[in-house]
């Protein structure tokens, strides 16, 4: 780290408990150790990536009016925020219902402090990436406090833009949602690069959901090629409260993606989905944990990667069963499309059950794209590459189709086809 | 005008199963080939599509005087060629509506974009004449589609490109009468003095619907007898064994 990132200087308007919370942070980042080859949390990963010596801390936006005009989303939203290298640039929240706050975090933190305390990055980070945690805890400042009172449906999704700026810029994206008893969310964050310079993005997004809540949230991460990025994820899942988790991982150089899910209560369900194509020499290494601890509940884990050029993808994914979780009702499934000789999927699903009468199925499949499906759309005049593309789209749109909102499946779908290079 | 195979030779591996292959399908009509399981008739389809599976060993396919070999497939659908398939390949996630689209956009011109109102209106319209719900368009490329949906896919299709040639592969297989009445108008409303047809089949029942010009036999890799309508009509009734017989007489 260059001392620049390193230096410990807490804005004066930062609440001191929040001071004293991000001192023992970064003093928790320096004392623990980096990752090791040994590390099971990093098996197959690059270390080598990892270096965060070249980074700085990120300056002021230069180009505020048009990061805020290229902030462009869904046609409608309930609330619209804007970030730049972590400082809030445009906020619009008059069409929220009563009641639900959608707020910057410093302004969370001094509003809303009890229940800001109460859920701020209150969960432990289990998959390997505690160092960077506690490094993100120490620096945040920008990102987004939600919070949807209990038997209150946002009807319109939320939208936030997290713009990174500037060579070997850093960025501490947080998103923290807090959807109360019974009430109804969608939240989209984008993640995306001003320029094309290398940047350190290091996110943490914290997902609670009380009884009976319903919560949609996507995020679509679109850093530049060379970045490198961490988006630390946990959802924790409380009786009969649903939960769908989308991420679309369309940049970054290297991205590690840990999340977790916790189902907390009977009748919990957390879905969590991701689309990951992959070209050049990216690797998306990601690490998930489906924490069953209570009975009666299910999650369900589908990732889709395609594979091009050099590209690496690895998948950790664990099931976890605790004792007592009896009649849980688990899926992982990892697919990895190989569309070039010198691409490498690792993939490495895991199952540990301590109940009974449980329903877990997990498995990774590798594949290449189908001859005579190209040959079929050969024979209708349709160039080879062109249909290979549009095959691949047709291997992640079908995922899109678990997603409940038709709009928004729209939406999403053609975000994915714009991103491997198809009209729209 | 019309689609030349000169002399065709092609084999799978290293057994050859066209053998010396020649046919001419003029512009404007329609020519049945007939043969049992295993004489060669959907591998001829596939050479002349393209399909990787299958070495052209000696011969020629002309369609208007140019040779279809040394093109890929794509380019040879574009020069005017289609098949319907056998069997349609199932793509999920790539919706009708876009694989058609997608086929006509790599028809035009670099930089030439497709007219998206025009082009639905003239799905829609050959999808109520083939009796398609629209609702297919958002559907996956015979993903789950019965048999007869598949066909009806295909004939959609064909209708969209409007090719110069068009080999039907069996395309009455798996289909019920009501099914091939609709698949067999779909494919009579596209005959016309621009476009030849080369219908493969099995049986001689879709012959009833879509009635050919020329009949021809095919037996172990070769046309052996042409004839009229007729000669469909005397198959169905007696069987290859006598074409069978009479070949073996004058070999």
């Amino acid at each position: 780290m260059s001392a620049t990132l390193d230096d410990n200087t807490i804005e004066t308007t930062t609440p001191a408990w929040l001071a004293e919370l991000q001192t023992a942070a970064l003093k928790d980042y320096e004392t623990t150790p980096a990752p090791t080859r040994r590390d099971e949390a990093w098996r197959y990963s690059d270390l080598s990536a990892l270096k965060l010596d070249t980074f700085v801390e990120a300056k002021p936006v230069e180009s505020e009016g048009r990061l805020i005009n290229s902030s462009r989303g869904l046609d409608q939203t309930a609330a619209k925020l804007v970030f730049g290298n972590n400082a809030l640039l445009h906020a619009d929240t008059a069409s929220l219902p009563a009641g639900v706050v959608v707020a910057p975090l410093d302004v969370a933190a001094r509003d809303h402090a009890e229940i800001f305390r109460r859920y701020f990055m209150a969960q432990p980070v289990e998959l390997g990436s505690h160092k960077y945690a506690a490094l993100h805890k120490a620096r945040v400042t920008g990102g987004t406090f939600i919070h949807v009172p209990a038997n209150v449906e946002v009807t319109l999704p939320i939208e936030v833009f997290h713009w990174v700026e500037g060579e070997n810029a850093s960025v501490f994206p947080h998103t923290l949602i807090i959807c109360g008893e019974n009430s109804k969310v969608t939240v989209l964050d984008y993640f995306q690069s001003s320029d094309n310079q290398r940047a350190f993005a290091c996110g943490v997004n914290d997902l609670h959901l009380e009884r009976g809540a319903k919560l949609n949230y996507v995020a679509v991460q679109n850093w530049s090629p060379t970045s490198l990025a961490f988006h630390i994820n946990s959802t924790i899942v409380a009786r009969d409260a649903t939960s769908s988790a989308l991420s679309l991982n369309f940049g970054g150089g290297f991205v590690r993606g840990e999340s977790l899910s916790r189902l907390d209560g009977e009748g919990s369900r957390s879905e969590m989905l991701s689309i990951n194509p992959l070209d050049g020499a990216r690797i998306v290494d990601q690490r998930t944990l489906q924490d069953h601890a209570s009975p009666g509940a299910s999650s369900d884990l589908l990732y889709l990667n395609s594979l091009d050029g050099t590209s690496r993808s690895i998948f950790a994914g664990l099931i976890k069963v605790e004792e007592g979780a009896h009649r849980t009702d688990a899926y992982q499934k990892v697919r990895n499309l190989m569309l070039s000789n010198d691409a490498e999927a690792n993939s490495m699903p895991g199952l540990e059950i301590l109940a009974d009468d449980v329903r877990c199925t997990h498995g990774a499949t590798s594949g290449e794209i189908n001859e005579d499906e190209l040959f079929y759309m050969q024979a209708r005049g349709i160039r080879k590459e062109d249909g290979r593309r549009l095959i691949v789209n047709g291997f992640f749109q079908s995922l899109l189709e678990r997603v409940e909102s038709a709009p928004l499946r729209e939406y999403l779908g053609i975000k994915v086809t714009e991103r491997l290079g198809l009209p729209v | 005008m019309s689609l030349e195979i000169k002399d065709l030779h092609a084999n799978i591996g290293d057994r050859e199963i066209l053998k010396g292959l020649n046919l001419t399908i003029p512009k404007g009509e329609v020519h049945a080939i007939m043969g049992k399981n295993g004489s060669g008739k959907s591998t001829l389809a596939k050479v002349m599509a393209g399909h990787p599976s299958y070495e052209v060993t000696s011969g020629d396919v002309l369609l208007d005087g140019e040779s279809l070999f040394g093109l890929e497939p794509d380019q040879r659908a574009r020069a005017g060629l289609f098949l319907a398939f056998q069997y349609p390949m199932e793509i999920p996630g790539v919706t009708i509506a876009n694989f058609i689209r997608a086929a006509l956009q790599a028809r035009l011109p670099e930089g030439e974009e497709l007219e998206a109102v025009e082009y639905y209106k003239s799905l829609y319209a050959h999808m109520d004449a083939l009796k398609m719900p629209r609702t297919f368009t958002s559907r996956s490329v015979n993903d789950g589609f019965s048999g007869g949906e598949k066909k009806r896919c295909e004939v959609l299709q064909l209708a969209m490109l409007k090719p110069a040639y068009a080999v039907l592969d069996e395309t009455d297989s798996g289909l019920d009468i009501d099914a091939l009445k609709i698949v067999a108008e779909g494919v009579n409303t596209l005959r016309s003095p621009d476009t030849g047809f080369l219908v493969i089949t099995h049986y001689q029942r879709l012959l009833n619907y879509i009635v050919p010009d020329v009949v021809h036999v095919m037996v172990d890799g070769r046309i052996v007898r042409s004839g009229g309508k007729d000669l469909a009509l005397k198959l169905e009734a007696e069987g290859y064994d006598w074409i069978e017989k009479e070949l073996l007489a004058t070999a």
